[in-house]
């Protein structure tokens, strides 16, 4: 492909091909008075050497990726082995698009057909998508997914589901007659099953449960699932920390219908809020209402093995405005990341890394709860983030933690009212004995 | 080719009328249009259908179609053969093809439909 820009010619040639005489002929269509009728207020055009510095001295003000940092709350650091940027990196792969020209793009659809056989085994489930943009959006499309398979009008969510997973379903269904309910959380931390089963009726579509949950704790997916399927509703169940299902019982075989996620946590780094992957899988009876592209298994006319991108006729270049969803594309080079880490760690792999997730978190979580004023707030089981519950409040404690170069966890105020005094920590694998015990120590010094 | 006794509409959907119960499939002109067929969408039983409104979704390697109602009435039966064989479809559409029967709501609806004569010089018109 050429890049070289038009000429003036070319540009008149066109114009006059399509009958205009000039480009401002093209805007016609848009009213007068919407339009900008000034120049744009950008600053001078600047040399390489001047656009160089300028990034340069904004890429100095992160201070996050030199901080510890003890954030999760829906965005985790891994360790990322270097064999994933590496092959990532390789210029046969290097797109971010599903291709659209699937049969000659052999070894991509491979990959994708990888993926895809990764996400069933890590959630148990039969079918997986080649992936979705994040973890909100997926949550979404299974949501509209479960509306269409069960066409009744209500959908039960978690309140324990990430709150921005939570507005992004609002979002997508603010003009769908569907009505979304949110049931609380209990002492221990999970889905309050009272009100779950009070809430859930004929009408109910689909309940949508976190684990871990944003307050860290892991649902009781088995209980929870019983009684969704006793109303014949589907069981959502939501991974925000992919790293868990290293360890945790795949969310199919303790019942979920659809299991949708985010996927950062397999091999993508922290990037300002992006890019990042959302998967998605169900059992196989729902396929045909499945979302996103999916690549499958066959052979050639030489019996050959190959991939093709199939049940295309779910999708929107085929079914038009009856598509399971407007999503044609997927997070290919993210889904390439994952697969890389995943194969590069094995199921082993993903073991030891969630147990040491698990048990890094456990000796950040006893070490501060020993603290007195800090107290351990909810009681159920929990993998690499926990609630803390500060006596005195959080923000001295947020403010002298960062005054030392750490940033603490995620002040739970703004999202939760009733927990106005408690932080979300999040200790992964990164984190060394040494880090914990120094934002431990900080701790102590503030409270006492 | 195309049975004397059934009606016809412009979708290519034809019907046989027994008594009060319709029995609906789509027509060898569509059938062979569409493809080879891969899956058939079927509705649930019981389900009250309006002259025109979506019966399910006919899907081939190479389209998806909409399958419409020419009458209204309700769902008494749907072709269960359809879910692991589709292909009937292809092989009989006018017979085992069947894709639901429905209980009648208003006789008048049939009177609009096409008989054979008129389906067939309709597809001549589509062909010339």
């Amino acid at each position: 492909m050429s890049y070289i820009s038009l000429s003036e010619q070319d540009k008149k040639e066109m114009l006059a091909r399509v009958g205009v005489s000039s480009p401002d002929d093209l805007f016609c269509c848009i009213p007068e008075g919407i339009r900008l009728k000034k120049e744009l207020r950008l600053p001078p055009p600047l040399t390489e050497t001047e656009l160089l510095r300028h990034f340069e001295t904004l890429g100095r003000k992160n201070k996050e990726s030199a901080q510890l940092s003890f954030l999760g709350a829906g965005a985790y650091r891994h360790h990322i082995p270097y064999i994933v940027d590496y092959l990532s990196s390789r210029g046969e792969f290097i797109s971010p698009y599903t291709p659209y020209q699937p049969e000659v793009s052999q070894g991509t659809l491979q990959v994708i057909f990888e993926y895809q056989t990764l996400i069933c085994q890590l959630t148990g489930l039969e079918i997986a998508n080649a992936s979705l943009y994040d973890g909100a959006s997926a949550v979404a499309e299974a949501v509209l997914m479960a509306e269409r398979l069960k066409g009744r009008p209500k959908i039960l969510v978690a309140g324990s589901l990430h709150p921005q997973y939570r507005e992004v379903v609002r979002t997508y269904l603010r003009n769908l007659p569907l009505r979304v309910e949110e049931m609380g959380y209990d002492a221990k931390g999970q889905v309050d099953i009272e009100t779950l089963k009070q809430k859930i009726d004929g009408d109910t579509s689909a309940v949508v449960c976190q684990s871990p949950n944003f307050l860290g704790v892991v649902e009781n997916l088995d209980r929870l699932s019983e009684v969704v399927h006793q109303h014949q509703a589907l069981f959502v169940v939501v991974v925000a920390e992919a790293a868990s299902l290293g360890i945790l019982q795949p969310p199919g075989a303790a019942g979920a219908d659809i299991v949708a996620g985010e996927g950062q946590s397999l091999g993508l780094p922290l990037s300002f809020g992006g890019p990042s992957l959302g998967f998605m899988a169900c059992r196989k009876e729902y396929i045909r209402q499945f979302p996103g592209r999916i690549a499958g298994e066959t052979k050639d006319i030489e019996g050959k093995r190959g991939f093709v991108l199939t049940l295309s006729t779910r999708e929107q270049h085929i079914r038009r405005e009856k598509a399971t969803s407007n999503i044609c594309t997927n997070q290919a080079w993210c889904a390439l990341k994952a697969t890389i880490f995943l194969e590069a760690l094995g199921q082993d792999g993903m073991h030891e890394l969630a147990y040491q997730n698990i048990q890094k978190a456990h000796y950040a979580l006893e070490s501060l709860a020993a603290i007195r004023g800090v107290r351990r707030k909810f009681g159920g089981p929990v993998f690499n983030e926990f609630v803390l519950e500060f006596e005195s409040g959080y923000s001295k404690i947020q403010n002298r933690l960062l005054a030392n170069g750490i940033i603490g966890g995620l002040a739970l105020g703004p999202y939760y009212p009733a927990l106005k005094d408690c932080a979300l920590f999040c200790v992964t694998e990164t984190h060394s004995k040494d880090d914990i015990d120094r934002l431990a120590g900080l701790v102590v010094e503030v409270v006492r | 080719m195309y049975p004397k006794d059934y009606r016809y509409t412009k979708e290519h959907e034809w019907v046989r009328v027994e008594g009060d119960t319709a029995t609906i499939g789509i027509t060898e002109f569509a059938q062979k249009q569409l493809g080879d067929v891969v899956y058939v969408e079927l509705p649930a039983v019981g389900k009250a259908l309006e002259v025109h409104q979506t019966i399910g979704v006919v899907e081939s390697v190479k389209a998806v179609s909409d399958v419409y109602s020419p009458l209204s009435g309700e769902v008494i039966a749907v072709n269960e053969d359809l879910n692991n064989s589709p292909e009937t479809l292809n092989q009989d559409p006018h017979g085992k093809g069947w894709i639901i029967r429905l209980r009648l709501k208003n006789s008048a609806d049939w009177e609009a439909l096409m008989t054979v004569g008129d389906y067939e010089r309709f597809l001549e018109g589509l062909a010339s």
